[in-house]
């Protein structure tokens, strides 16, 4: 449900008359509701053409020398970031910052202007095989391969006199619009100064997603057209509705202001999960690091639903020992004394690959070796990571469950178990992305204490679509009655195994209030979120009778498309279009 | 041509931080200096100023490399990069 377009002409895509309004329609997928101007994204600089020459009139001399002062100013500009930054994001920034003015890439890049290339053709050339050298070399090297390819593009870009790529630096406020980010501008991302961001590609499950949420930002993903919006125009977002607005109107500017009245009473949850009758639904957070859930703590979480490990494991080309693991868990572990931690094995492989667990080669990474499947062809890291984790949980105070992740059988359900029982490990569960786990959720939870639904996977599975893939979209939403109806039967399953161990989930859906809602008629126990969603969901829940809920699950799994579900489901919610929710 | 020996220290070899700070410290020297693993010929030497160069060196920790300069200088810049890569730059 959008907020009604002030204008006759409603719809208009079309550069009208001076009256018109120009909306643009994508999928919102963090709400907010907000004015501001807009800055685009640059272009990736295109590729010099193969062969291009130097221009007649410029000597070899001048080329390089207008070639290392493009270089300078870009190290300038690089390193001016890296003062600005702290932690990892300052590394990263310094050492690109050096490439830039390196040595053996000017040289090398001198070397073809003195043989008549252009300089913008000579750098690109340079970069490729510079950075196919470190790619080869693997591991760490090949990480850093990226950067060699972006001071590339920075260089080129400088020499060309067009804006550099990547996230537009700027004092003053804006809406960021962009094609898609890539997870590597979450470091350049400053949310003091980005309002909003709006992408013509990506889908719901995109990267921009997953950044505007955690960020806590309003954010429109897939709303064609919106690449055509000049610089510095004013639009009005709202990251519920999925819309994005070209000279917002009286209507709009008061619906801006009284979100930021709302927002501040969304900003924090009381910790205490419920529906209106009281029946408790903990809400819990999805934390990376010590740093996250500290502040998950503040922000009320009443434990972590997901504790991904991999932050511990990236970046590294050898597995971290188990002293280093412990500390690194305990940490987090000590954030919720007294409260419960589920802690996700090592997940690599797939779009996180490790390069002394998974094979980059693999024809289809997201259906091959990833997860628990790295035990098969990596054995003993689990073990070594078991044997961490339990270490970690005697010197702490939380209660703590430890899942695998991809686990598709029973039998690879009951091997887990049996690895955390040799390790001291007291309560063993599973995830359920794979299909095949939610369809036999009766003899997977035979061999385990608890499952937890990854959403995310399951819904990229379930629906046979890349997540990452914009034309996707459609498809890959927690929304599509198919993937509400193996949330049901995973809870039926656990019903049917006679304990009614505990079902949550942990996928980006538990954050869609709406969803939320959905998910606890169909009978989830917890619901694992970005901390800062838990406010939104808590209020929501609150309105509703677990009965309400039940009837609207019952709604949504009759609904023929994800579409109707949402919409069926939000229009007898109105809280959420009070909200700007 | 004077040179030196050095066994690096860092944790992660001379990778990343170690690699930036190296490279960086070797550009303000008043010399060049190159950087090779011990035991490779001289002519294989590359520019210690260059992180590209120290990063395709692939020198991890506990490995020797040699450092040489010529010219006026030569002897205390040689001192004073031998010291940085003997400190574990990781840990600071």
């Amino acid at each position: 449900m959008g907020l009604p377009v002030p204008s006759p002409a409603g719809l208009n895509q079309q550069a009208g008359t001076e009256d018109s309004v120009q909306n643009f329609q994508g999928v919102g997928v963090s709400p907010g509701r907000i004015i501001g101007s807009v800055r685009q994204m640059p272009k990736p600089v295109s590729e010099p053409p193969s062969g291009e020459r130097l221009a007649a009139g410029l000597s070899p001399e001048d080329a390089v020398a207008g070639l290392k002062a493009a270089a300078q100013s870009v190290h300038d500009e690089l390193k001016g970031r890296a003062d600005t930054a702290s932690g990892d994001g300052k590394a990263v920034l310094e050492a690109t910052a050096l490439m830039a003015k390196d040595t053996m890439l000017l040289k090398s890049a001198a070397k073809l202007i003195n043989a008549g290339s252009s300089p913008e053709r000579a750098i690109w050339e340079a970069g490729a095989s510079v950075s196919e050298m470190l790619h080869n070399l693997g591991g760490y090297m090949a990480e850093r391969a990226t950067d060699v390819l972006d001071v590339r593009a920075r260089i080129v870009a400088e020499l060309r006199g067009v804006p550099a790529p990547g996230i537009p630096s700027s004092e003053t406020p804006f809406i960021l619009v962009a094609e898609d980010l890539a997870p590597a501008d979450t470091a350049t991302l400053n949310p003091a100064v980005v309002l909003a961001l709006v992408t013509s590609g990506g889908g719901p499950q995109s990267h921009t997603a997953i950044i505007a949420r955690s960020l806590g930002l309003p954010a429109v993903v897939a709303a064609h057209g919106v690449d055509s919006i000049a610089d510095g125009s004013e639009v009005y977002v709202d990251g519920a509705a999925g819309s994005v607005t070209l000279d917002p109107g009286e209507e709009q500017r008061a619906a801006a202001t009284a979100w930021a009245e709302t927002s501040a009473t969304l900003a924090e949850f009381d910790g205490n999960g419920t529906t209106a009758d009281g029946h408790l639904v903990p809400l819990l957070a999805n934390v990376g690091g010590a740093k996250d859930a500290v502040a998950a703590a503040g922000l009320g979480a009443q434990g972590v639903g997901l504790f991904r490990t991999e932050f511990c494991f990236l970046e590294r080309d050898t597995e971290p020992s188990v002293d280093e693991q412990a500390a690194a868990y305990k940490a987090v572990f000590d954030a919720f004394p007294g409260k419960k931690v589920v802690l996700r094995t090592l997940d690599a492989g797939a779009d996180k690959p490790l390069p002394f667990l998974t094979d980059a080669t693999e024809p289809n990474p997201a259906l091959g070796v990833r997860g628990y499947r790295t035990d098969f062809t990596t054995p003993g890291v689990l073990e070594r990571q078991l044997e961490a984790i339990a270490r970690a949980a005697s010197e702490s105070e939380a209660d703590v469950w430890v899942m695998a992740p991809m686990i598709s059988t029973a039998a690879e359900a009951g091997r887990f178990a049996s690895l955390c029982a040799a390790a001291g490990i007291k309560t063993p569960g599973v995830m359920v992305e794979v299909p095949s786990a939610a369809l036999t959720s009766a003899t997977v939870l035979r061999e385990v204490g608890f499952a937890s639904l990854g959403t995310n996977d399951l819904t990229q599975y379930a629906m046979a679509a890349d997540r990452q893939l914009g034309p996707l979209a459609e498809l890959n939403t927690p929304w599509q009655p198919a993937v509400l109806r193996l949330v049901q039967l995973t809870v039926e399953g656990s019903a049917q195994e006679g304990n009614n161990k505990p079902v949550g989930v942990c996928g980006e859906a538990a954050a869609d209030p709406a969803l939320a809602v959905v998910l606890t008629g169909l009978g989830v126990t917890t619901l694992s979120m970005t901390a800062r969603s838990l406010a939104a969901v808590g209020t929501v829940l609150k309105t509703v009778t677990l009965e309400q809920a039940q009837e609207l699950a019952r709604l949504a799994l009759s609904a023929p498309s994800a579409t109707e579900a949402r919409d069926w489901v939000r229009a007898k919610l109105p809280v959420l279009e009070e909200l700007g929710l | 041509m004077p040179e030196r020996t050095a066994t690096i220290a860092s944790r992660s070899g001379l990778h990343a931080r170690p690699a930036a700070l190296f490279a960086e410290a070797a550009g303000e020297q008043p010399v060049e200096v190159t950087i090779a693993m011990q035991g490779a010929p001289a002519d294989d030497a590359l520019d210690a100023a260059s992180i590209l160069s120290l990063m395709t060196l692939g020198a991890a920790k506990g490995d020797v490399v040699v450092l040489r300069a010529e010219g006026d200088g030569a002897d205390a810049a040689l001192d004073a990069l031998v010291k940085l890569l003997e400190t574990d730059l990781d840990a600071e």
